[in-house]
């Protein structure tokens, strides 16, 4: 009798299942007696006020962007951690249910769909590409469940609604970090652009670029394209070649850009490549090798800095899972934070008290920098420009926003 | 006239044009009191998130029955299927967005399920449909004049082309000033690119794609017992004897695709409505058509309830291994792997349900 008591949760879930499939069966089969019996399997779960308080996560933990999502997963799993230690959020403590989208839209907006509805998280965390952020943020603005993405910089994700919130700054801005540290610090006239034309953060990031540089008076010797997932870059590389820029701007993410990078060296293309936050993961280097030496790019963090903060932080993130954290480790890390703070502000967990909690954050004290949570419900704050040198990412300068 | 079947009925060589429209309108009827009883006594009783796959198993229902009629009945094959949903969506979807944004001021849902807005985003089901078959049309016109694999090359090359089309379209307007800056042929530009078209009212419910679901079982059942049917079968049987009886192959394969692609247009009309969806150009690419020819593959090319039970599995699957995290497309490659070992014509071939056993003895065979 004893198992049977212990597998009843198991047994619920199965029934709610077989009534789905029961029902979904019945309907094409022409049957008639689809209704009755597939009421038993409804929903029922729900956190009682005393339990833990439970908080959702969407991430691609498999698919091209994979280190993504992990690394963003492991640093709030570090914020959930400490609030837990620290006794919890009014005595509650925090549990976060996690799900892979596999970095498609479609299962991105389904996963935050079963989080609210079925799992009835409070909050949800995630994405970290603008578009899954979106197709989430919908979902979340639909059922004013707040969200908080950690990492995506598309100008768009906030725009869904006032439940929706991030703690990254935007694409202009990272644009206008680029063009400027290119053409103030490096000197370079001329630059080459080569972007994803699939991917709506690399095509924001492009546009944004091009304007703040020529705009400081740059000129941008070429502009090509290529798809995500794209294996042979040789045709855009030699065009840009034969522009003869200064440097090639690069805005996609880290596997597309450590091809680029192998292959270009092939082509004798040797000047540096510049980009942006798409190429914080350890794999850039890894794919990269010699061949991204010497490049720039733009991201939220480096461990490298003297703040309090960060030095803490790096050396959890060290003692747990034995790496140096990127940049989206240290964001998640953030949203979790910025999200619990909010939380012990709240009057409830409501979520209208728990948004306007959040959109009266002023002055955290981030890892990735102070972060103060705007009219747009965005985050300002400063970036810093690192340089790959001999295989891993080096603080070079910060630049605080105007 | 002595071996009609109709002949000891009172003299009646055929039935009773009453009798014809009863037999007619019933299964509409039934499919539209289920699409009801759905919408008002299941739905609510599961909850939001069994709404939601029972919506999208509706969807992926319509997908893989219109294939079927290419892949199934006619034995061409057709990866491109995901194109033509593309396109539906997409027609559809600007069709309710901008005509919100002009007549409303914003995209939010007017009305309940029979109120103007769901009127409206009917209508756009069927214009996405449509427009979905005009772009069959065009393509399938002068590549089924051919035999082989070139329809496979076309189709997949017109997906891509749909595909890389849609990625170069501006951002989609987020206010109504905005919208009513832009002309009409600068709408069809503004969809949003490779971002996604995010924004498209949620209209989509179970009583709107249950009574899709019906429409498209219903037409692919009719068509197959008919002789468009049977000329689609022949076909698929033997291109040149189909020829040599008098069957104009390259019309009925063309027909055959143009009904598979108003109805794949009508599934992207009612999957870009859905809440949770953000049209996005890379997800509507070849790996979707893929995820359908398998539905198809898997439930035995040519039968109706095959496609439409496999349909069902590979839906219910992938969610129900949602808990098994990195595991779980491993899990379900795994089984479709074994299916195809011990079943490699598919659940029931080219069979329907009710003519294998258990139940084809029954029906006393």
């Amino acid at each position: 009798m004893a198992t049977r008591v212990a597998t009843s949760a198991t047994r619920r879930v199965f029934v709610q299942w077989g009534a789905a499939a029961l029902v979904g069966l019945l309907g094409c089969g022409g049957g008639g007696t689809g209704g009755g019996e597939a009421g038993g399997g409804g929903a029922e779960a729900g956190g009682a006020a005393t339990g833990p308080i439970l908080v959702g996560e969407f991430g691609s933990m498999t698919g091209s962007e994979a280190t993504f999502g992990q690394s963003t997963h492991n640093g709030i799993m570090l914020a959930v951690e400490e609030v837990n230690a620290a006794g919890g959020i009014g005595g509650r403590m925090v549990e976060v249910k996690s799900y892979d989208d596999q970095g498609k839209t479609e299962e991105a907006g389904t996963a935050v769909t079963r989080l609210i509805t079925q799992d009835k998280v409070v909050a949800i965390l995630g994405e970290v590409a603008s578009s899954l952020s979106i197709a989430g943020g919908r979902v979340a603005q639909q059922y004013g469940v707040p969200m908080v993405s950690p990492s995506s910089t598309n100008p768009q994700v906030t725009q869904i609604g006032d439940k929706v919130f991030r703690v990254c700054f935007i694409d202009p801005y990272q644009g206008y970090v680029m063009a400027k540290f290119s053409r103030e610090n490096l000197k370079y006239d001329t630059v080459a652009v080569l972007y994803d034309q699939g991917q709506a953060y690399s095509k924001g990031l492009k546009d944004d670029f091009i304007k703040s540089y020529t705009a400081m008076g740059g000129k941008i010797a070429s502009e090509q394209a290529y798809t995500g997932g794209d294996q042979d870059f040789s045709a855009q590389l030699t065009n840009i070649r034969a522009a003869r820029p200064q440097a090639v701007f690069v805005p996609g993410y880290y596997t597309d850009v450590g091809n680029i990078a192998l292959q270009a060296r092939k082509l004798g293309l040797e000047v540096p490549l510049l980009g942006g936050d798409g190429w914080d993961s350890s794999k850039l280097t890894e794919i990269g090798g010699q061949a991204i030496e010497g490049s720039y790019y733009s991201n939220h963090y480096s461990h490298e800095e003297e703040r309090a903060e960060v030095k803490e932080f790096v050396a959890k993130y060290q003692a747990k899972h034995g790496q140096v954290p990127d940049g989206l480790a240290a964001l998640g890390y953030d949203a979790g934070r910025l999200l619990f703070d909010a939380m012990k502000r709240a009057p409830s967990l409501s979520g209208e008290d728990l948004a306007k909690a959040l959109s009266g954050t002023r002055d955290f004290p981030g890892v990735t920098g102070t972060i103060s949570i705007d009219a747009d419900r965005n985050a300002r704050k400063p970036a810093v420009i690192l340089e790959v040198k001999g295989g891993k990412p080096t603080y070079v300068a910060t630049i605080q926003p105007t | 006239m002595t071996a009609s079947p109709w002949a000891g009925k009172a003299g009646a060589l055929r039935p009773g044009t009453a009798a014809a429209a009863t037999a007619g309108v019933t299964p509409f009827a039934v499919g539209l009191l289920l699409a009801a009883a759905l919408q008002y006594a299941v739905g609510p009783a599961v909850g939001p998130f069994f709404s939601d796959l029972l919506i999208k198993i509706g969807i992926n229902v319509i997908l893989a029955v219109s294939l079927n009629v290419v892949n199934g009945y006619t034995g061409q094959f057709s990866i491109g299927h995901a194109g033509f949903m593309a396109v539906g969506g997409y027609a559809a979807g600007a069709l309710t967005y901008y005509t919100s944004m002009l007549a409303w001021g914003g995209p939010q849902v007017q009305g309940g399920v029979f109120g103007v807005g769901s009127a409206l985003f009917v209508g756009a089901c069927l214009v996405g449909g449509l427009v979905a078959a005009a772009a069959g049309w065009a393509v399938g016109l002068p590549s089924l004049r051919l035999r082989g694999d070139y329809l496979a090359i076309v189709t997949l090359g017109f997906g891509e082309i749909v595909r890389v089309l849609l990625q170069q379209t501006q951002d989609v307007p987020f206010t109504a000033d905005e919208a009513r800056a832009l002309s009409p042929v600068e709408m069809a530009t503004h969809l949003g690119g490779s971002l996604g078209f995010s924004g498209i009212p949620f209209y989509t419910n179970l009583f709107w794609v249950w009574c899709f679901v019906t429409l498209t079982l219903l037409v692919a059942y009719r068509l197959k017992e008919s002789t468009f049917g049977r000329a689609f079968l022949s076909i698929r049987e033997n291109e040149i004897a189909a020829e040599a009886m008098g069957v104009d192959t390259t019309r009925y394969k063309v027909r055959a695709f143009v009904i598979a692609a108003f109805f794949a247009g009508v599934a992207g009309a009612l999957f870009a409505h859905k809440i949770g969806t953000t049209l996005n150009p890379r997800e509507l690419g070849f790996m979707k058509s893929f995820d359908i020819v398998i539905m198809v593959v898997l439930g035995g090319m040519g039968s109706i309830s095959g496609a439409t039970i496999a349909a069902v599995l590979l839906t219910v699957l992938p969610e129900a291994l949602r808990g098994a995290a990195d595991y779980r497309m491993i899990v379900y490659a795994l089984m479709l792997v074994l299916v195809m070992i011990v079943r490699p014509q598919g659940l029931f071939g080219i069979r329907e349900i009710w003519e294998l056993p258990p139940f084809a003895r029954r029906r006393g065979r």
